[in-house]
């Protein structure tokens, strides 16, 4: 028997580890430490209900266990034959109890092959790897084909870049394998920079094994000996797992010099960046790990010709990566079969934001905004009603309604005005003020901005400052036509990815929201809400009993009135956190 | 050579294969506009970042605008470089510019000769419409170059001449996005730095945001200051180069005007620092003999080979990135310095003025100069042998304010005895020059012969690293040349690998010399003006009637005089300096 947990960034936060001690004293106390095996894997994805026990073989799924729920598991389930009830999952529509994950609206749609051994393997045991079919790609490539039929393999497979930009892989290790060298070098991008997007993470945490064999694959596709992992050092969980892999890798021989006793020398060392959104550009990552400043230059050339050390390179994301395995096992066939005409296989997305199940799913390409959102997400949290969903990062757009029976691929997400990027995906409710929205990632991309581009540096900054405007009620129709002309200049000539598409989340929201934008600017209306310096909090004298619980809670004390009296606010004092409305039980207190 | 065919504006061009779009359009007459790019040809320094996105054009089948200086033309290529798209954006990018850009061009030191200005005027830009925060840092004052840096708009030109140049590597782009600004480590002030105030980031800046220290003022003051007697000397490389203030032909000779215009300015005495380049010979010529005499007997411990040390810049350079050869180059101070102490000393006493009331002023094609006359070695009791340079540039604006029309003023003469020079402390003006000035010299005095030739054309030209032998009777002397510091470096890591095959070095921290001085007026990208002044210099070498500094008979007076023998102990006192051990420490304030 064995006892999965998930032992990702996420669970560990809910003491994960801590329940993963406590399952190993249950069992020592009952000695039975050596009939079952406790596992600590990587993320299952269901984040929301975590952290997740899954008990094998029976395949029971326990949600939101925390350390103390130890005892039962191990004394109920493993001795007595009951599972715990009410750790089980509960169906929020059927309210029924499911135990085994495959039968949970979150899993069913799901095709899980980047995340394959996610939440199944030990991710610090090469064994675990290779009994699941680990590093057998990478020998049947190197004994079996030459590079240029597995660069084929991978070309027909259709997989395109899953770090944002969709370019094909296989033509990229094409170029690379083209460009003449003495040495070649083979990078992955691990600088997963997104706000909320966390597969990168969890591949590396759960599977980072199946990275390390695609990376030899691609250095023997390309001629390449050395391997680059340009990682975040805000994963220290990641880089402690990648490190371990690594090096039981070439313990095993699958790493190191004369692979397979092939000749074939390939090895990979770890990159550490500092966190800047823009060093996940491919020339600003090879730059930044070159010790130079972390920002792009002019493409061409492409580093496939010119990258690290100007030395051709090949730059796929971990995602990316993670595939390749797969598709030489299964073939590119099988993989080409899953998606649509022009994007092949699956995509994990990070879901968030106001949606009921918040975590990391992989589905194949073509499934539904709506698919995504209401079947696995599960609708939109506390029964409010769904507004927008924003995909592809800081730099996608924001989508409405009409989007959802789109079926997501490169392509698609490009013509409805947003973009894949690397998954992210947020839910927005009725709650959410699209100005704000807007508002909210461009502080996120001047932020993140290198500076070395003038459209990008200025144009996002003024934009922002557009953009704040407005939400205070400030704006006018000439800065609604700025704000155009801007987006459209930022798009046109910046340098690199970031500013290329960081109006996005601007453009997209005048499209799809031009009243809420005419609302603020014409009527000084925030019609979401949110906007605090639009909105008022007033008392309803009919309503108010004089019971003080508003004063009492004011934090700026800016309301006043006698006991059983008519309270009134102080507007010129009122902050506008809205305590008093959240403590009022009589409806006495207003937004206007 | 392969061609290829393009059309850019419908007109049809074949360029070379690796031509970018911006020269391709060049070819056809279509001046696309440029802010960050910078092309100094023959001197093989290319700045194409791309950052500035002023040049770009729209390609047919390309989603995006394309940076025309940085995007290579290809065979059947569509560019557009002045549709509605095109003049939009580009017009849009400039507004942003301007919008984070202190507009005080009334009062700016850069109005005039600033590209920016000059692109917000061609482009017809008339408001700013995007308003907002603007970026503000720290004012940096050095004894050379002010840096106020609210005007950089980070085309990183600076970045390029320090770093890649001159390998200085003081001046990075430091934080990012909006706050992004190009400045030492940890916004630093430059006189905390390894800066040597080479001053080609001045040079180089299209805006205000790195001028050169105004001394200007305190000249006026002085001038009008009737205790005071003001004298002054002028660097070989001004009389180039001052004529393009006034709107001259680049290389046309002013130095009649120019003393004429300093005697105007009130000057008491118009002196020549050639004069003091031929002493400069004199000493270093020695200097030169002596190490080599003693290397051509098999002396183990001379240290060869011998480096000139006329450049401030050069100086402050070795003493902070190579240390541990201080003991190389020639301990000859420069010819300023040697100016200034021989004139506080054997001029003062000869006219009967006190130090303190005499004020000793350089014109230069330097900012590093400034710095230099503040080296604490080169003054007595805290008086400075040299009281403060201004620069060409400076020079000009003062001819201007005082009302002369440069061009009209009759040539005149320098004073005696500090002011009678040769060919020799002429052409120290550029590259290639000290080091022929002290070919010349310590030939006659090696060989005991006259030369029959006087130039020496294989020491000439604009190449970064030039080496050449010259027969002293049978004996071949090997000399190297190297212009820019990152040239010199290369010079400097191989006699630090003991792999060096020269007897005698001449460096020079700016590209093509002094003419291409850091207070040189703008040639705003044009090499071939940097050219024009060398010949200059080379003529005005030709028309001297005396050509070799050994001849000229108010320096064999100094001697007779003052100074006794070259490297005597007058000489070494007054004429030769000691250099530091600076390294490459930090200081963060």
């Amino acid at each position: 028997m064995q006892l999965l947990i998930c032992g990702g960034t996420g669970c560990r936060a809910s003491e994960s580890n801590v329940l993963k001690d406590n399952l190993e004293k249950e069992l020592k106390k009952r000695n039975l430490q050596d009939d079952v095996q406790v596992v600590e894997t990587g993320c299952f994805g269901f984040c929301e209900k975590g952290p997740i026990v899954k008990v094998l073989p029976d395949n029971t799924f326990y949600t939101e266990v925390t350390p103390e729920d130890a005892e039962r598991i191990v004394g109920e389930h493993l001795v007595k034959g009951r599972q715990v009830t009410d750790l089980l999952y509960t169906d929020p529509e059927k309210k029924e109890k499911i135990a085994d994950s495959k039968h949970m609206d979150f899993y069913k749609k799901q095709i899980r092959i980047a995340l394959r051994n996610c939440g199944f393997i030990d991710p610090e045991n090469i064994d675990d790897y290779i009994a699941r079919d680990g590093y057998q790609a990478l020998g049947k490539v190197i004994t079996e084909m030459t590079p240029e039929e597995a660069i084929n393999e991978i070309k027909e497979s259709g997989l395109r870049g899953r770090g944002g930009g969709g370019f094909p892989a296989g033509l990229k290790w094409e170029l690379t394998r083209k460009s003449q060298a003495d040495q070649k070098y083979v990078v992955c991008n691990a600088d997963e920079g997104d706000p909320g997007a966390f597969m990168d993470r969890s591949i590396l945490e759960g599977d980072a094994h199946s990275v390390l064999e695609a990376m030899a694959i691609c250095g023997y596709c390309t001629d390449a000996s050395k391997g680059l992992i340009y990682i975040r050092a805000e994963y220290p969980l990641a880089i402690n797992r990648l490190k371990k892999s690594i090096e039981q890798a070439r313990e095993y021989g699958l790493l190191g010099d004369n692979i397979f006793g092939t000749g074939f020398n390939f090895d990979v060392e770890l990159r550490y960046g500092a966190g800047a959104f823009v060093c996940g550009e491919e020339t600003a990552l090879i730059h930044s790990m070159e010790g130079e400043r972390g920002e792009p230059t002019v493409k061409p050339p492409y580093p496939s010709v010119s990258g690290y050390k100007g030395k051709p390179t090949t730059v796929n994301n971990v995602e990316t990566y993670a595939n390749v395995p797969v598709i030489i096992n299964k073939g590119a066939k099988w993989f080409a079969s899953i998606g649509t005409d022009n994007s092949k296989g699956t995509k994990v997305f990070a879901l968030a934001g106001k949606v009921n199940n918040v975590g990391l799913i992989e589905v194949p390409m073509g499934t539904t905004l709506r698919e995504v959102i209401f079947d696995i997400g599960g609708g939109v949290k506390d029964g409010k009603k769904f507004k927008s969903v924003q995909t592809g990062g800081p730099s996608g757009g924001c989508l409405t309604e009409k989007h959802l029976d789109t079926p997501i691929d490169y392509d698609n997400l490009i013509a409805s005005g947003s973009m894949m990027g690397s998954g992210g995906m947020i839910v927005m409710d009725e709650d959410d003020c699209m100005v704000s929205v807007a508002k909210y990632y461009l502080d996120f991309t001047v932020e993140e901005s290198c500076g070395k581009c003038s459209p990008c540096r200025i144009g996002n900054k003024r934009l922002y400052e557009i953009l704040d405007k407005i939400t205070k009620g400030e704006g006018t129709h000439e800065d609604l036509d700025k704000l155009r002309n801007l987006s459209n200049v930022i798009m046109d000539a910046s340098l690199c990815g970031l500013g290329q598409t960081s109006p996005n989340p601007v453009m997209s929201t005048m499209d799809n929201f031009w009243d809420e934008y005419i609302a603020h600017v014409e009527k000084q209306e925030c019609p979401a809400g949110q906007c605090k310096d639009l909105l008022r909090y007033e008392v309803v004298p009919e309503n108010c009993v004089g019971c003080t619980a508003c004063a009492r809670n004011c934090p700026v004390n800016c309301i006043s009135g006698e006991r059983k009296q008519v309270h009134e606010i102080d507007q010129s004092v009122c902050i506008k956190c809205g305590a008093c409305y959240e403590k009022c039980k009589f409806n006495a207190i207003r937004i206007v | 050579m392969e061609t290829i065919k393009l059309t850019i504006d419908n007109k049809t061009v074949e360029v070379e294969k690796g031509t970018t779009v911006y020269q391709a359009a060049k070819k056809l007459g279509i001046d696309i506009p440029v802010l960050c790019y910078m092309d100094l040809g023959d001197l093989n320094i290319e700045h194409k970042p791309g950052g500035c996105r002023v040049c770009v054009v729209e390609v047919k089948g390309r989603k995006n605008l394309a940076p025309s200086c940085n995007t290579e033309a290809t065979d059947g290529m569509e560019v557009r470089t002045n549709s509605m798209r095109v003049l939009n954006a580009r017009k849009t990018v400039l507004e942003l510019i301007l919008s984070d850009h202190p507009a005080d061009c009334l009062v700016c030191a850069k109005s005039g000769e600033c590209e920016l200005q000059d692109l917000s005027q061609r482009l017809g830009v008339r408001e700013i419409p995007y308003q907002g925060e603007q970026s503000h840092y720290r004012e940096d004052t050095s004894p050379s170059i002010i840096r106020e840096i609210d005007k950089c708009i980070m085309c990183r030109r600076c970045e390029k001449m320090c770093n890649e140049v001159q390998t200085v590597g003081v001046l990075s782009a430091i934080h990012r996005g909006f706050e992004s600004v190009v400045a030492p480590a940890f916004e630093m002030n430059l006189d905390h730095s390894v800066c040597t105030y080479c001053g080609q980031c001045v040079n180089v800046c299209p805006t205000g945001a790195l001028t050169e220290v105004d001394n200007t003022p305190r000249l006026i003051n002085d001038l009008a200051n009737p205790r005071k007697t003001v004298i002054v000397q002028t660097a070989p490389a001004v009389r180039a180069a001052l004529g393009e203030e006034f709107g001259m032909e680049a290389g046309t000779l002013v130095t009649g005007k120019m003393v004429a215009s300093l005697r105007e300015l009130g000057f008491d005495y118009v002196f020549d620092t050639d004069f003091a380049a031929d002493l400069t010979i004199m000493e270093e010529g020695a200097e030169l003999l002596d190490r080599l005499t003693k290397h051509l007997n098999g002396d183990q411990e001379v240290r060869m080979p011998i480096l000139t040390s006329c450049c401030p810049a050069w100086v402050k350079f070795f003493e902070h990135h190579f240390p541990d050869m201080t003991d190389i180059p020639s301990t000859a101070r420069s010819p300023q310095q040697m100016f200034g102490a021989v004139a506080k000393t054997y001029f003062a006493k000869k006219m009967n003025i006190k130090r303190e009331d005499l004020v000793v002023v350089s014109v230069m094609p330097c900012v590093a100069k400034k710095y230099e006359s503040t080296r604490d070695e080169f003054a007595v009791d805290g008086n400075p042998d040299v009281d403060y340079s201004v620069t060409t540039r400076e020079l000009g604006k003062l001819i201007k304010q005082a009302n002369m029309d440069f061009k009209s003023l009759p040539d005149e003469d320098f004073d005696k005895p500090l002011g009678e020079s040769t060919g020799a402390g002429v052409i120290f003006g550029t590259t290639g020059g000290v080091i022929e000035a002290a070919t010349r010299t310590a030939y006659e005095l090696y060989t005991g012969k006259d030369l029959e030739r006087i130039s020496f054309e294989q020491l000439r030209g604009m190449e970064g690293l030039r080496k050449a032998s010259v027969d002293f009777d049978g004996q071949e002397i090997n000399i190297g040349i190297a212009h820019g510091l990152g040239n010199a470096r290369k010079l400097l890591e191989e006699i630090r690998e003991g792999k060096s095959m020269y007897h005698a070095i001449e460096i020079m921290a700016c590209p093509g010399g002094c003419i291409g001085g850091g207070g040189q007026p703008y040639i705003h990208g044009n090499v071939d003006i940097l050219k024009a002044r060398q010949k200059a210099i080379y003529q005005e070498d030709d028309n001297k009637k005396i050509r070799k500094s050994h001849e000229n008979p108010y320096i064999k007076e100094l001697y007779e005089e003052f100074l006794g023998k070259p490297m005597g102990e007058k000489a070494h006192h007054l004429l030769h300096t000691h250099y530091f051990k600076r390294g490459r420490k930090v200081y963060i304030d």
